[in-house]
């Protein structure tokens, strides 16, 4: 336990940066999957078939090899594209901005699905009813789309997150220096590998839970005004 | 190069090294080798998914019945083994336990404990163990009230009542959400690449270190991946075509 205390500093650095990296991959994840359940629900059947691509190949490939391929790969690629057309120099994509992507792409299509089941929960009469009453297409997505989306959502949104924080430990394997980077190397440097990794599976056992409490609060806030049999 | 003794092969070659982006005879000649990583992520999982579900049906019975003693310390296993990365968890078995000079001391360090092998396999079936609980929990927790009272009344004892009537019909239920813990356990078996092992990842991550290359490795590694989600899904297509063949008729939207 001293060796933890001595080495808290390090391991609240690294907690720091996985919690970020979980948010901003959610950032990119909601923004893929409404972007997706639009293309999914849209008329247009190009899209629909994009949207479906998107959401099959996610679900065949396993994150991590994602994550290599955007790691490695795609800054060969971005440099060669870039001295093939000039317009930059080299660039390089740090662990950081990989694991976001790579994360963000995957969890974007498990919300693609998300709002698309939350979307067509909701009547279609209530919609109708909105228009019957004269308001516009953002008033109606504002008043009865967004607030029953939201809702609707929320489960299954819970669950993508829940999911999401535990893959961030997987961009350690590419050298970030997140929770588990830096616990394994302090394990190793004072030789009590168990201990630190011990800790680590409590600070993640602390992030599910809280945010756990937090969005099962949501949802009752959400859910407020709804008979429940 | 206007030579005319090459032959169509050595042509072949000299397209993929030279002209291709990505240099596909490289990954031919190293092609077995995927194919033994393929055998260990499928030796791997399967063993994993079948150990683990073994395992979850009496848990999942204690939990659904909530038994007064075993259902807490069940409940506190399935939410340490939900709440926390199977990475971390790989890491602390492999990595870990080797701190503890009792456990490099008994009968179990050399075979078992020191090998990442069995390590993964312990790792991953308690594990998926910890999820397919949770979801056999549900399901049996929604048998109907009217089969059960059915069967006691017809006079089945209630461990009868459990093997006719409650499992089956929850195995059924449970059987849509079991194809997703199958296709998880199959992406999560990624992590075997980061304790030494040649898994498909493994073998794509050694092609790319040993010629330094950028995606080869990483790209065939996809394929046989989604070749493998792609022969799962199917699989449980037709098994759900089979087994929930009679209630296909009342879902209200088909998917």
């Amino acid at each position: 336990m001293d060796s933890i205390w001595e080495y808290r500093n390090l391991l609240l650095a690294g907690t720091a940066v996985t919690v970020q990296l979980a948010l901003a991959s959610l950032a990119l994840s909601v923004v893929l999957g409404l972007v997706g359940a639009a293309a999914k629900l849209a008329a247009n059947p190009a899209s629909q078939k994009i949207a479906g691509a998107y959401t099959t190949l996610v679900r065949g490939v396993p994150d991590l090899v994602l994550m290599m391929l955007l790691f490695y790969g795609g800054q060969q690629i971005a440099n060669d594209l870039g001295s093939l057309t000039g317009l930059w120099d080299y660039v390089e994509i740090n662990q950081f901005i990989a694991g976001v992507w790579s994360i963000g792409f995957v969890f974007g299509a498990y919300m693609t699905e998300t709002f698309r089941g939350a979307i067509l929960a909701i009547p279609r009469g209530q919609i109708e009813a909105g228009i019957a009453c004269g308001m516009r297409p953002f008033l109606i997505f504002r008043r009865i789309t967004w607030p029953q989306m939201i809702r609707h959502a929320l489960p299954s949104f819970t669950n993508n997150w829940l999911v999401l924080i535990k893959a961030t430990a997987l961009v350690s394997v590419i050298g970030l220096h997140d929770l588990v980077w830096n616990a394994s190397t302090a394990g190793r440097s004072v030789r009590e590998p168990f201990t630190f990794m011990f800790a680590v599976l409590v600070i993640y056992l602390i992030l599910t839970a809280c945010s756990d409490v937090g969005l099962r609060w949501l949802e009752r806030r959400y859910n407020v005004g709804v008979d429940r049999a | 190069m206007a030579d005319t003794e090459r032959t169509f092969f050595e042509y072949l070659v000299y397209v993929s090294e030279n002209h291709s982006p990505l240099d596909f005879m490289l990954v031919a000649d190293h092609i077995d080798k995927f194919f033994y990583g393929a055998l260990l992520t499928i030796e791997i999982t399967v063993l994993a998914l079948f150990i683990g579900g073994v395992m979850a049906i009496p848990l999942a019975i204690v939990r659904a019945y909530r038994h007064r003693w075993l259902n807490a310390p069940i409940f506190g296993f399935t939410y340490l083994f939900r709440g926390t990365p199977l990475l971390v968890q790989t890491y602390l078995v492999y990595y870990g336990l080797a701190q503890f000079n009792f456990v490099r001391e008994s009968f179990l360090w050399d075979p078992v404990l020191s090998s990442p092998w069995w390590c993964a396999l312990i790792t991953f079936s308690l594990n998926t163990a910890a999820y397919t609980t949770e979801f056999l929990r549900g399901a049996i927790e929604n048998t109907a009230k009217g089969e059960i009272e059915a069967a006691r009344a017809c006079g089945m004892s209630p461990a009868r009542v459990m093997r006719r009537i409650v499992l089956p019909s929850a195995f059924r239920r449970a059987l849509p959400a079991y194809s997703n813990e199958v296709i998880f356990m199959l992406h999560s078996s990624v992590v075997l690449s980061t304790i030494t092992l040649q898994d498909i990842l493994g073998v794509g991550r050694w092609l790319n270190g040993r010629y330094y290359l950028a995606y080869e490795g990483f790209i065939t590694a996809m394929l046989f991946y989604m070749a493998l989600v792609f022969l799962i899904s199917k699989g449980f297509r037709v098994w759900e075509k089979h087994w929930l063949g009679h209630l296909r008729a009342r879902t209200a939207v088909e998917n």
